[in-house]
């Protein structure tokens, strides 16, 4: 890129979405402003290490998770936890797969939870387990991404985006659960998944 | 064609795009002859669309991005 100023002014466009992840990360308005503008003082220092055919976003959320990683993690009240309890697959969807069939599940879950619910579930996850689901499910980066992005193997992402997304589907259904929206003892052998 | 306990089990990385064309083309066979497993690909593939939306729609707090401009002229 030529110069500093068209580099600042090309990337201040993901401002928003990079504030958004970084308070999903640090799940508070003043670490995340913190975190967003140190993102944007190293990308702008380094500038000159960014390969213009490459993608500017996925640069920009490589130093957000980077620098979260490196700086923030230690602020952080809640110490690192790694373990999720044992989740069984499809948990969610076995209990609400088929509430309401004449409409698509997209309105119906759009409407089943609060903007608030879904932030909390996602925020909820251990950090190791939050990162990769954050990073896959609500900015679309690829398992390849999100390996360099936090430095571990593809295969570790994966592991955790399983485990992860299993956790955040499970709080989503208590969120359900709690407000009367299911019953709160499914038969899941009612469900037709089958082998 | 793949059974509906193989094909559930590639559901993550079918909707992620890490699925090889064949491997793709494999889960697509046996979603056009399922209806069962359709619906349990539909559910998750639409569960992500409302995570997604509801997780990245927070507000900028006033004057982060004059903070932000201002610390490029700082560093200058």
């Amino acid at each position: 890129m030529a110069d500093r100023a068209e580099f600042a002014a090309e990337a201040m466009q993901y401002a928003g979405q990079l504030y958004s992840a970084a308070l999903r990360m640090t799940r508070n308005r003043a670490d995340a402003e913190d975190l967003v503008q140190e993102t944007y003082l190293r990308a702008y220092r380094s500038f000159n290490t960014f390969d213009e055919g490459t993608n500017l976003r996925a640069w920009l959320f490589r130093i957000l998770t980077n620098t979260f990683i490196n700086s923030y993690r230690a602020k952080q009240r809640r110490p690192v936890e790694d373990e999720l309890g044992d989740i069984e697959d499809l948990y969610m969807y076995k209990r609400l797969g088929n509430l309401d069939a004449s409409r698509s599940a997209e309105d119906t879950l759009f409407e089943m939870f609060t903007d608030d619910e879904v932030k909390q579930a996602l925020e909820e996850l251990p950090e190791n387990f939050r990162l990769p689901v954050l990073l896959a499910d609500v900015e679309d980066f690829s398992y390849k991404e999100i390996a360099e992005m936090m430095d571990i193997p593809i295969g570790t992402v994966m592991s955790r985006l399983h485990r992860g997304r299993k956790a955040m589907q499970k709080k989503l259904t208590d969120f359900a659960s709690e407000r009367g929206l299911i019953s709160r003892s499914p038969d899941p052998e009612a469900q037709h998944v089958h082998g | 064609m793949a059974d509906c306990n193989e094909t559930l089990r590639e559901l993550e990385q079918f909707l992620d795009h890490e699925l090889s064309d064949e491997a793709r083309e494999v889960i697509h066979a046996h979603l056009g002859g399922c209806d069962h497993c359709l619906e349990a690909f539909d559910f998750h593939a639409e569960l992500r669309i409302v995570i997604a939306a509801k997780c990245r729609n927070d507000e900028l707090p006033p004057g982060l991005l004059e903070r932000i401009e201002q610390c490029f002229g700082d560093d200058a």
